[in-house]
């Protein structure tokens, strides 16, 4: 690889209130690199891509592309230098067609009149995914995708025109482990053609397979530059944390007891189909399996969100009729959901309000709320659960990603449930948060409550859950009892379709 | 709680600007009896914006107030000419309010129709039925004890701004220290979350709907004592002094955000300013465009100050020291 720099940032500081963003942060990106910026929620990382996008402006400093300084006053400047940046959030346009995503802001128009030329952005779109080796119809719709789905769209979109720099924001967070491999085939493609990747990733297994250099920030400030290939993850979690991080405890099994919740027998038209499972006291339940397998709607089937075509739910060996969240809640049932500011929060309450939000009346005093106990309750959670804040009257919106997710948790604990769905729990969250996640859980578990979590990080369902249950299309593939022997390569061909031992 | 007060503060200082202007621009604005005037003149707006809160907070709309106003004043005036004492028509007003805003919420949160479309209907629907079963024609001559009773004084106070302090004093007390008022900021903030916290969305949506019926049966009963008359063309123009005195006061159309105070500020800013307009002679025609050009910039100078804090809630992600806090704390 040449060591030739394209971009170079020197000196950068941004303020905001209250607050010093970015502190002197050096940073320089040479041609065909993927190089990680690797840090905690909010170390910087995304201040710093939006001053390269044109989102955010530097306060001082200089940008240099090519040796030659430049200002990057608003989006289109950015765009117009070469530099695409594929955000966590999306930012498609549902009714509109993926070839129309696709090609948003850059149409492709017939020389007379300046028609849009539907058929050629459509046969370009087709190209790119036959490059990309996916099997997404340019005609479609966007709303009708999957998230995975809407993701390599998103990607897609960084392709249609040569750009120097890519930025990508998360990538992986919401696409499985065979999309992630793709989407790793097409980096390491685009890396050959002389593309400088910019890859921001929570994921610190993934970084070792297709990152070069790392620059870790944190609090602002850039700690140092490595290669890749001269650190051990726990080096680097070192570097972001400033300390290092204790091992997560080891799933405990000693707590587990007597059956509480039997499946039996649920379908949902060709999502979820015939999926039966039971559920112990004290127990984490894994849920594996790939982006579309039909695991996060058999979760919402059974908190009732969704109304099933058959099937059977028994408590306690006693049947049950859930076909409302209320009913859910009412049998016991919490619901962390996949995506928490769609479906958690009311981003725009407070902390204290959207953890009362399911269990209001114990703080009422018969029709009356009582915001004496709502606080005491709040306070007692976020104390608790370790929620940083200064107030509990904080609006969720101003928390970050890992604080949002201790809040829900908050709300569902104070409902007295015996059985929470975790959906990806994780998702999006800080290594260090994480880990206060899994210790969370496992603290609830010795209470007695019973968890299922469904997630997409492998080593994460291997790591915190006692069992595992493999989905596959619709269906449940496969269980492992997880005594320790479990190995992702042992679970990865269920996922995927293959056949496995059924313990 | 602070941010309420800075969200207030921009109303405030309009209605303390307005009120300065007008007091020195004509001699009539601090007569006693011109300020009274202007209190009666909001009671029946505040009223029914008030029920309007209710409905925007949950990120509704209604656009039949008007109308029902018109039908439940029609069936007030109806009833009274039965010669069954006054409780019963000014309950059966009343309720009959509360009656078309149920079909309201039922159309919305039942059969999933959309609050604009479904309250176009109504409003075309009980408009139609207040000139149909009146045939078209106004009802007058109500007894005397009604016309005290709903438009009256106390001690040269107006009885319907009494009414009015109580239908604001019982929203506010609904609004923020009941599990319903919670479950309307709720819905309006994020209806899905709602639902998945178990909150029975139709029935508080509904309710919702219910309520601003009511109040469109109450404004009925003063606008029918006040006028001594039932006019089935009556409150044409409610719904936009409603909506503007919500809007004005702070409440997002998005929903789940804004408070009654902010609406009655709204609705005395409105009445202050129509009132101003008339006494400096200003042509009605013209008093139109003043206000619709208020309404649309009140709302303009709201999605820019929410813009600006928004951008401010993106930037405090990028706090340090806040997001960092959970992990220092080990």
């Amino acid at each position: 690889m040449d060591h030739e720099v394209i971009l170079r940032m020197q000196n950068i500081n941004k303020a905001f209130p209250g607050v010093q963003a970015l502190n002197d942060i050096n940073f320089e990106l040479r041609k065909g690199e993927v190089h990680c910026l690797l840090g905690e929620n909010g170390a910087g990382k995304s201040t710093l891509i939006k001053i390269m996008s044109g989102a955010h402006q530097k306060d001082s400093g200089i940008v240099l592309l090519h040796g030659k300084e430049v200002d990057i006053k608003d989006a289109h400047i950015s765009r117009d230098l070469g530099i695409s940046t594929i955000y966590q959030e999306m930012s498609l346009i549902p009714g509109m067609s993926v070839a129309e995503n696709i090609f948003l802001g850059e149409e492709i128009v017939k020389a007379s009149f300046n028609i849009v030329d539907k058929e050629k952005m459509e046969k370009q779109a087709k190209e790119i995914f036959r490059e990309m080796n996916i099997d997404i119809n340019p005609k479609s719709l966007v709303k009708e995708m999957s998230t995975a789905q809407q993701q390599m769209i998103e990607i897609a979109r960084s392709l249609v025109k040569k750009r120097q720099i890519i930025i990508m924001d998360e990538p992986t967070s919401s696409i499985s482990d065979k999309d992630t491999h793709e989407l790793f085939r097409i980096i390491r493609k685009l890396k050959s053609q002389g593309v400088a990747i910019i890859y921001i990733s929570h994921r610190l297994q993934e970084l070792s397979e297709i990152v070069d250099r790392i620059t870790v920030m944190r609090d602002g400030q850039d700690i140092g530059t490595v290669n890749m290939k001269d650190v051990t993850i726990d080096q680097l979690i070192a570097m972001m944390v400033g300390r290092t991080l204790e091992k997560t405890d080891k799933p405990v099994r000693d707590h587990i007891g007597e059956v509480l919740l039997e499946v039996k027998n649920i379908s949902w038209g060709n999502i979820v189909q015939n999926a039966s499972f039971i559920l112990r006291k004290g127990e984490i339940l894994g849920f594996a399996g790939l982006v579309g397998a039909g695991r996060s709607e058999l979760m919402r089937l059974l908190f009732g969100a969704e109304k099933m075509d058959a099937g059977r739910i028994l408590l306690h060996g006693v049947q049950v009729e859930i076909h409302s969240p209320m009913q859910a809640i009412a049998h016991g049932i919490g619901y962390l959901s996949e995506d928490r500011k769609r479906d958690g929060l009311v981003l725009g309450m407070g902390i204290d309000q959207n953890i009362t939000m399911a269990n209001l009346p114990k703080v009422c005093n018969g029709f009356f709320l009582s915001r004496k106990k709502e606080e005491l309750e709040a306070k007692n959670s976020v104390q608790a659960l370790n929620v940083a804040t200064n107030s509990i009257h904080k609006l969720v919106k101003f928390l970050s990603g890992g604080n949002q997710q201790k809040v829900i948790i908050g709300k569902w604990l104070l409902t007295d449930c015996q059985v929470l769905i975790f959906d990806e729990p994780t998702r999006g969250i800080d290594v260090g948060a994480r880990a206060e996640i899994y210790k969370l859980m496992n603290g609830l578990v010795q209470l007695g409550k019973s968890i299922i979590m469904v997630s997409s990080d492998l080593p994460e369902i291997i790591r915190a859950s006692n069992r595992v249950i493999i989905m596959n299309q619709g269906r449940i593939a496969g269980e492992f009892e997880n005594d320790g022997t479990i190995t992702q390569e042992g679970i990865m061909p269920l996922m995927l379709g293959g056949v496995g031992n059924v313990s | 709680m602070f941010h309420k007060i800075a969200d207030r503060f921009g109303i405030g200082i309009a209605i303390v600007a307005l009120f300065i202007f007008l007091s020195i621009s004509s001699p009539h604005f601090l007569d006693i009896a011109n300020l009274l005037n202007i209190l009666l003149q909001v009671a029946i707006s505040t009223i029914i914006a008030v029920g309007m809160t209710f409905v925007i907070l949950t990120s509704g709309i209604d656009l039949s107030v008007g109308p029902l106003t018109a039908f439940s004043s029609v069936i007030i005036g109806l009833t009274l000419h039965l010669d069954i004492g006054i409780g019963i028509p000014i309950l059966s007003g009343v309720l009959v309010g509360g009656l078309l805003g149920l079909i309201n919420g039922i159309l919305i949160a039942k059969l999933k129709i959309p609050a604009f479309i479904a309250t176009l209907g109504m409003m075309s629907v009980a408009r139609g039925a207040a000139l149909f079963i009146t045939n078209g024609q106004t009802i007058h001559m109500f007894p005397t004890e009604f016309r005290f009773i709903s438009a009256g004084n106390i001690m040269s106070i107006p009885i319907p701004v009494i009414y009015a302090l109580i239908v604001v004093m019982i929203a506010i007390f609904i609004l923020n220290y009941t599990k319903f008022g919670r479950y309307i900021y709720a819905i309006g903030g994020n209806k899905e979350a709602a639902r998945l916290s178990g909150i029975n969305v139709k029935f508080v949506e509904t309710w919702a709907y219910i309520i601003c019926g009511i109040t469109c049966g109450i404004g009925a009963v003063i606008l029918t004592g006040r006028l001594n008359a039932a006019q089935p063309i009556a409150g044409i123009g409610y719904e936009l002094d409603a909506i503007a005195a919500v809007i004005i006061g702070g409440t997002s159309l998005n929903g789940g955000e804004g408070s009654i105070g902010g609406t009655l500020m709204g609705a005395i800013l409105i009445g202050m300013l129509r009132n101003g307009l008339n006494l400096l002679n200003v042509s009605p025609f013209l008093q139109q465009i003043v206000i619709g050009a208020v309404i649309v910039s009140a709302v303009f100078f709201d999605q820019y100050r929410r813009s600006k804090k928004d951008s401010s809630a993106v930037k405090g992600l990028n706090r340090p020291a806040e997001a960092m806090g959970s992990t220092k704390s080990y």
